[in-house]
């Protein structure tokens, strides 16, 4: 017989509590690399410097202003969307820590997803520091998001970070079949970075691309959040069906591969 | 002696024609098999336990035994769960492992030498709070557990210590801690003092034996060190080759299997083979130090009259390792 819901509910958040504060002291651990990592997430910085030297004349339809905006909003969008669930399964799967998770009465994916959310809040302060020192360097791009939008962007950022996570949980669970499976992220990646608006607001894209891009789930990963973050028009409600819509194809995928996943687990290395 | 396995009303542990087989990729050495291999890739079954039947009552202390490769993990591996087995049935704790189901899981525990569930750069403390929240052990019940089992172990201040500060028999102690704290009812060790000192291994057989009395725990034990075994297990499964060829008393098994013991000398002076044929069989002779094989009941005689005939500065009576026993055995076709 199940316990009651109030009883299941106080050891979730039990279980949420120590999770979190177990990963979070597991990521102090490693906190120089952390930094180091939020540093080499500083690609929107470079694509600003090259746009903006693109639209010295101001032809690309967005003020450098904008485009300013934009990519700070993007980085912080990126910050907290990073994911790499793949490439940590894979590694537990070779080396047989899986194992040992999968004997405990706790679905494993809420162990992947402590250590990311842990290591967004890690990553926190040296992202404001990296703000800060953006508005430093350049004080006329300073603005206050007014806080609907401040709060809409959080919630699309922790949306677009619930989607990228599932995709790539999803890609993952091949690693149930093959050794190398962290290539089909790689190979993910190129799209993800094209189509995702990390390179350039997708606004600047020919309308074809454009078009494309929006029946994939990549613009919604950056571009959306940021873009709501930086205040610029954004079709929230198509934006967030979007999501819903992804979401609900994939995770279905999900939980069938998972299923047929461990069938074929033969608990390497263990 | 029985071969088959004994039908046992209130079994905790049951398989009943357990099988696994792999695919494994067949390639050949070298360019011309690497080019062949990515082109027309080929591979083979391997059957790595075959139709093995047994049942283990509740609070047994059973011995696996078997060479690298017989089949030992892979079977365990099926009792836990963890990999489904290509044919026949097991049931532990009254449920069927690879349903994996909450209630299955927080029965059993599965305890593997040399690999850890502790997060390395944390105290074992940190892990163990996590498992305490993960098995739904109330905050103050788990510190009395960790306290109690923390006693049996002899564990203190080590469990401040980040795990990679600790050295291996802490280490597995802790290990042991972590994988007990939800009290199991059915424990899997697989090679549990793998690598551990002769006094941590000794600690470890008696936290084991210790465990197994207070809690009444149904415990399926598989090492390398035939002092595990004897310490620990009255009754013992032997496999081989996938096969079960043995399931009844380890003192029925020892004679069989072990009917000499291994006498180290160290002689002041080397001697030739021939010197020591009327003792036993020479197993190996380097320089001063001379390895014989000596029958269980001669023991005592001969070792006297090594001690009386020859310049003995050092001498040590052991079981020859297990895997030359069983490998012995079975090159002698003496089971088969």
């Amino acid at each position: 017989m199940r316990p009651p819901l109030a009883q299941r509910l106080a050891h979730a958040r039990r279980l949420a509590a120590v999770l979190l504060s177990s990963q979070y002291a597991y990521m102090l651990e490693y906190r120089a690399e952390i930094v180091l990592w939020a540093l080499s997430g500083v690609l929107p910085f470079i694509m600003l410097g090259l746009w903006s030297a693109v639209d010295a004349g101001g032809g690309l339809g967005m003020s450098s202003l904008q485009l300013a905006r934009y990519f700070l909003a993007a980085f912080v969008v990126r910050q907290f969307t990073i994911v790499w669930v793949m490439y940590t399964f894979e590694e537990d799967n070779l080396t047989g820590r899986l194992s040992p998770y999968l004997l405990q009465p706790l679905p494993l994916v809420w162990r992947y997803v402590a250590a990311h959310l842990s290591e967004q809040a890690t990553r926190l302060p040296f992202v404001a520091l990296l703000v800060g020192l953006f508005f430093l360097l350049y004080p006329a791009a300073f603005w206050w998001p007014s806080l609907s939008s401040l709060l809409l962007a959080m919630l699309a950022t922790l949306a677009a970070f619930a989607l990228r996570f599932l995709m790539q949980f999803t890609l993952t669970m091949v690693c149930f079949w093959s050794e190398k499976a962290s290539a089909l992220e790689r190979l993910l990646y190129l799209p993800y970075l094209y189509l995702s608006g990390l390179v350039a607001p997708l606004a600047l894209y020919p309308e074809a691309v454009r078009n494309f891009a929006f029946w994939t789930p990549f613009p919604y990963m950056v571009d959306v959040p940021a873009r709501i973050l930086a205040g610029e028009p954004v079709a929230v409600g198509q934006s967030f069906a979007a999501m819903a819509a992804w979401a609900a194809l994939l995770l279905p995928i999900n939980l069938l591969l998972w299923r047929r996943g461990l069938r074929h687990y033969s608990a390497m290395g263990a | 002696m029985g071969f088959a396995s004994k039908p046992v009303r209130m079994a905790i542990v049951r398989a009943q024609g357990l099988g696994k087989t792999y695919r494994v990729a067949d390639k050949q050495p070298g360019l011309a098999g690497t080019l062949r291999h990515f082109v027309n890739r080929r591979e083979r079954l391997i059957a790595a336990v075959q139709d093995v039947s047994f049942s283990i009552e509740p609070g047994e202390f059973v011995g696996f035994l078997g060479a690298n490769g017989a089949g030992k993990t892979t079977t365990l591996k099926m009792l836990t769960g963890l990999i489904h087995p290509t044919s026949g049935t097991v049931e532990v704790a009254g449920c069927q492992p690879q349903r994996r189901e909450a209630d299955f899981l927080g029965q059993i525990t599965l305890v593997m030498g040399q690999k850890q569930q502790l997060i390395w750069d944390l105290p074992p403390l940190d892990s163990l709070r996590v498992n305490a929240a993960v098995y739904g052990i109330p905050p103050e019940e788990s510190r009395r557990r960790i306290a109690e089992l923390a006693e049996m172990l002899e564990l203190g201040d080590e469990l401040r210590r980040p795990v990679r500060k600790l050295s291996l028999g802490q280490r597995m102690k802790a290990e042991l801690l972590a994988a007990l704290l939800h009290r199991p009812a059915v424990l899997f060790l697989d090679e549990p003092t793998l690598g551990l000192d002769v006094n941590a291994q000794a600690r470890v057989r008696s936290f084991l034996a210790d465990y197994n009395r207070r809690f009444g725990a149904t415990v399926l034990l598989t090492s390398h060190y035939m002092a595990d075994i004897t310490a620990l297990c009255p009754r013992v499964l032997l496999i081989h080759e996938g096969r079960l060829f043995y399931d009844g008393g380890l003192e029925t098994l020892t004679q069989r299997l072990a009917p000499c013991r291994e006498v180290r000398l160290e002689l002041r002076e080397p001697l030739g083979a021939e010197a020591f044929a009327r003792y036993g069989e020479v197993e190996a002779i380097e320089g001063r130090e001379v390895r014989l094989l000596i029958p269980r009941e001669r023991l005592t005689e001969q070792v006297g009259r090594l001690l009386a005939d020859l310049a003995v500065v050092d001498l040590s009576v052991s079981d020859p390792p297990i895997e030359d026993i069983i490998g012995r055995l079975f090159h002698e076709g003496a089971v088969a």
